[in-house]
């Protein structure tokens, strides 16, 4: 703990390998990120960046290499940060409304057989008027649009009170001028609240407007530690030419070359 | 209706028709919204093993039935969460090996095999009062654990990668529902039979589920359609000399069509006036 205060690591994985069933689905990830860094990982279907946010969840054990979470292992750190799972996998049936789900966060402070304390329920307010959703708080879940309710899970990854918020392909689902939105609202988030935030994302277009690091992961990953990307670290990722995806984007990606 | 009051047989079945509303209104609530219908089917057809061990060792098949749910719950439950196993196929399997052993079970009894009728298709007339006070203890034990983890339920059936990720032990919940599933399958199996079970721990709550949004709500509601569908069918049995349990779940269908229509129409309805 008094280390990752000194050094603003928040997470770190050192030669990480993942196999499944016999498939190699991480190759040697090697991966370091400071308090306040906005982190986008590129990569194709089926490139490993689910695992690699499980990995840093301890949702999967890693077959070889270290991993270290705020300072601690990732089972124990798990309570401190904000997951936001993809969006697709969900019964719009379910009887839930925004109030429960966001307090669902708070599961990690409040003991097995209690009720939410008024602490938790204060916490989930605030954070519900920190994502703009605090008059909907009644209404069930299934019945939000898309950004409405990825703004609901941000609210329950922030209500643990996280330091680090891991996001699998947030904007999957929702429409482009929703998705600048969202990543506006996540940076002002972010340098409020001095989060680490990591996305992860198969499309390079709107991510790249605002992080500031990126990465391409394609089971290796491809990081230098800053926000450029060449066109080697994509080609290396995707395995084919990828010019064409940079069209269409505000600030240049690639370096013109 | 009230002159059948009178006689003992009809006012225990009575009572654990209400019972069983109890049980099923909670549990299958959640059967409906965590998808585990098929789970809670072989969990419910594994028990007619432990009736026929019951029958052959001489003990109340109720209590051989309670032993064979649970193991069959924990086992399918352990196996779904561990191992690389198809979590449907073991379902499969477990379900007709229990009933396959209920039947070697009862014919390795001593003299004529008894008759499995009751316990396939329930025989609510003739519950036993022992029976009656197993139906009260599990209900509390029920009431009880749902009451005191509702909200890691909620968050288990909703997300369960969400809620292990903030430090919920979901696997052993996951196992503590399928035990709660395998006690509400005991309570009902007087009242409905092995075979007939799934259909009351799944049509109230699907009902409540087109009424409410809210799981507190769903769960109630499921215990009063439960109860007035045991009710009515137990009457309509009396009435038209019929089988108890298939004409319950003959209710049950009548009112779940009837309201999936009328939920159908309305929907329709308000896209022609938006």
């Amino acid at each position: 703990m008094h280390e990752q205060i000194r050094t603003n690591e928040v997470v770190c994985l050192e030669d990480i390998w993942v196999y499944y069933n016999g498939v190699t689905a991480l190759e040697g990830v090697n991966l370091s990120i400071n308090q306040n860094d906005f982190l986008g990982i590129i990569g194709p279907n089926g490139g490993g960046k689910t695992t690699l946010l499980k990995v840093i969840l301890g949702l999967v054990k890693p077959s070889r290499g270290k991993v270290r979470v705020l300072g601690d292992t990732p089972v124990r750190s798990r309570k401190l940060i904000g997951y936001i799972p993809q969006l697709s996998q969900f019964d719009r049936d379910f009887p839930v409304s925004v109030w429960d789900v966001v307090l669902m966060g708070r599961l990690g402070h409040t003991g097995r057989f209690k009720r939410y304390s008024d602490k938790d329920k204060k916490v989930a307010i605030d954070t519900l008027e920190i994502v703009e959703m605090l008059d909907l708080k009644d209404r069930q879940v299934g019945r939000l649009s898309g950004g409405q309710r990825q703004r609901v899970y941000i609210a329950r990854a922030l209500v643990t009170e996280s330091k680090l918020l891991l996001l699998d392909e947030p904007t999957a689902s929702v429409d482009k001028p929703m998705q600048t939105g969202f990543y506006e609202f996540l940076q002002k988030l972010r340098k409020e609240q001095e989060l680490a935030i990591i996305v992860v994302s198969h499309d390079i277009g709107v991510i790249s407007t605002y992080v500031n690091k990126i990465a391409c992961l394609n089971r290796r990953l491809f990081y230098h530690n800053s926000k450029e990307i060449t066109a080697e670290m994509l080609e290396a990722a995707y395995q084919c030419p990828v010019d064409l995806i940079a069209h269409g984007v505000p600030h240049r990606v690639l370096k013109e070359h | 209706m009230l002159e059948i009051l009178q006689y003992e047989f009809m006012r225990n079945a009575l009572i654990a028709g209400m019972l069983a509303s109890i049980a099923c209104g909670i549990i299958g609530t959640y059967v409906v919204v965590k998808r585990i219908v098929f789970i809670s089917g072989g969990i419910s057809h594994s028990a007619f093993g432990g009736i026929g061990l019951g029958y052959l060792l001489g003990i109340d098949p109720i209590i051989g039935a309670l032993f064979f749910t649970l193991a069959s719950a924990l086992g399918m439950g352990i196996v779904s969460k561990r191992t690389d196993l198809r979590e449907d196929t073991v379902i499969g399997i477990i379900w007709a090996t229990g009933m396959a052993l209920g039947v070697i079970f009862l014919g390795l009894g001593p003299g004529y095999p008894p008759d499995p009728w009751g316990y396939l298709f329930g025989n609510i007339l003739t519950v036993p009062r022992s029976d009656i006070i197993v139906m009260l203890i599990l209900d509390a034990v029920i009431i009880l654990i749902i009451f005191s983890l509702y909200k890691d339920f909620l968050a288990l059936c909703f997300d369960e990668e969400f809620a292990t990720v903030v430090g919920v032990p979901t696997e052993r919940l996951y196992l503590v529902l399928l035990s709660l599933i395998a006690l509400t399958v005991v309570v009902l199996i007087r009242v409905v039979g092995v075979i007939l079970v799934i259909a009351l721990l799944t049509i109230p709550a699907a009902i409540s589920g087109q009424l409410t949004y809210s799981l507190k709500k769903m769960m109630i509601f499921s215990i009063l359609l439960s109860a007035i569908f045991t009710t009515c069918g137990l009457w309509l049995s009396y009435v038209l000399d019929l089988a108890s349990g298939a004409m319950i779940i003959l209710v049950c269908f009548t009112v779940f069509l009837l309201s999936s229509l009328s939920k159908s129409l309305r929907s329709q309805r308000s896209y022609v006036h938006a």
